[in-house]
């Protein structure tokens, strides 16, 4: 469960090349086709027509960059970050990990927003009306840049399940979301973090969507003790990994890089 | 035997509470200092100011009113505020990172970015490419987010030889990555309508 262990050369960059050349094709048998009619949502928001394939070029290889001054001292604790007259109540976990590419190299200074249900499976949004009480003291919500060798780390509760309209008597298992930028627009990725253990996730719907079940298993992170701060906080572990760029051993063609 | 890299993390869908995490204000409530919004413009940002504003609709013709779209664009210079834009021409501009996050309303429907129009971008092979934006939409129902490009109706010779739109085949299909401005208020203003599914179908680029 989402043990990696990189064996891969890291990308070769050349002297005198650009640091930020084209990206890995993506590997589609990995990844959810867009219609997936156990998910019945995506029956009427999937296209219907093939991507479109396209060469990379500096739109596509490039990307938004972000710094330390915009993101706030409790920005990493959901604990603490919407605190009014009391904490965040419900098991207290660390989930930390690392931003790697497809090379098994980190993705320093790279921009992890995070959200999830509070303690109860309740989300603070206008449109959450499960009976399951808000927290007045949990935002829910969270960001951190990563390190210079991609690590992040942040504090929050452990999300409850929660129901929701797909079947009749659908369960989402525990689950945080997490938004991912690297260091290009083409590695932009949204993906969903579960909890090991969790009877839920076989019988998850939109998990079941993945057609791969090696794939499945590496968004479920597994308790990390060794992480945990004794008589006080759980730790899971979560490393993600996105698209890998391609090594200049020779110049190429792609003009405005 | 086969090399090993790591695989790609499967994508999960962005789900109906999306906002939550990258625009709290519009899930209804305030938490950050700083909010990521769909401003991309700062008081000196050099170029021509511009509104980007449309729906994006599913296959049954219906508003996706919980849709989240980011926008990633060139300056007007056409350079990108990125150290992997080695173009010689132009230059970056500190004042504009650009890049932005919009989410369709609730009620409307409706987007908006807040921007300037970017300058024609270098290609590859020495090609040219038109003004455009490139623009990933992500909701609930959406299983990996999906990319696409805004290009602009007034730039008309330079989209003629823009070596992406010229490698959609069909002229209808090509027709959907193009913003139709109009005047608002003294602003100009560039439609974009997304279609997720159906007869007049956004191009959506594998990238």
């Amino acid at each position: 469960m989402n043990d990696l262990v990189s064996h891969a050369p890291p990308a070769f960059v050349k002297e005198g090349t650009n640091p930020y050349p084209e990206l890995f094709r993506r590997d589609y048998a990995a990844q959810s086709p867009a219609y997936t009619p156990i998910y019945k949502t995506s029956v009427l928001r999937s296209p219907r027509n093939a991507l479109l394939s396209i060469d990379h070029t500096v739109s596509e290889t490039t990307g938004p960059v972000f710094g330390h001054n915009e993101l706030g001292l409790l920005d990493n604790d959901l604990i603490m970050n919407y605190a009014k007259d009391g904490e965040a109540i419900g098991p207290r976990i660390i989930v930390h990990g690392y931003v790697l590419d497809e090379n098994g190299r980190g993705l320093p200074n790279t921009l992890v927003e995070f959200w999830q249900a509070n303690a109860g499976g309740r989300y603070r949004h206008k449109n959450d009306t499960y009976l399951a009480p808000i927290d007045p003291n949990f935002g829910g919500c969270g960001r951190t840049l990563t390190d210079e060798n991609g690590y992040y780390y942040f504090r929050t509760i452990r999300p409850g399940a929660y129901p929701w309209r797909n079947y009749v008597n659908s369960w989402r298992p525990a689950h945080i979301h997490f938004s991912l930028f690297g260091n290009a627009f083409a590695q932009r990725l949204i993906t969903q973090m579960y909890f090991e253990g969790d009877p839920l996730i076989k019988v998850c719907p939109i998990i079941k969507t993945i057609p791969d079940e090696e794939a499945v298993n590496r968004l479920i992170a597994p308790l990390d003790l060794n992480a945990s701060v004794p008589d006080d906080t759980m730790a899971y572990r979560f490393d993600m990994v996105l698209r890998g760029r391609r090594s200049t051993l020779f110049e190429n063609r792609l003009e405005g890089n | 035997m086969s090399v090993k890299y790591l695989k790609e993390t499967a994508s999960q869908t962005a789900g109906p509470y999306v906002h939550i995490g990258l625009a709290p204000h519009q899930a209804g409530f305030d938490i950050f200092q700083n909010n990521f919004d769909n401003n991309l413009v700062g008081a000196t940002t050099r170029g021509a100011q511009i509104v980007i504003e449309g729906r994006v609709f599913d296959g049954s013709g219906s508003l996706v009113r919980d849709a989240l779209i980011e926008a990633w664009q060139a300056n007007a210079d056409g350079r990108y505020n990125h150290p992997g834009d080695r173009q010689k021409t132009g230059s970056v501009d500190p004042n504009f990172r650009g890049w932005g996050r919009a989410c369709t309303d609730f009620e409307t429907g409706i987007y908006r970015f807040y921007t300037v129009k970017p300058g024609p971008v270098a290609g590859r092979s020495g090609k040219v490419q038109a003004p455009h934006i490139s623009m990933w939409i992500v909701a609930r129902g959406i299983n990996m987010g999906l990319n696409t490009r805004l290009y602009f109706a007034d730039e008309e010779k330079a989209n003629e030889a823009d070596p992406i739109l010229r490698g959609i085949e069909l002229k209808k299909r090509r027709d959907t990555l193009i913003a139709q401005p109009s005047q608002k208020d003294g602003k100009t203003v560039y439609t974009f309508d997304i279609v997720l599914q159906g007869d007049n179908e956004t191009v959506f680029f594998d990238v």
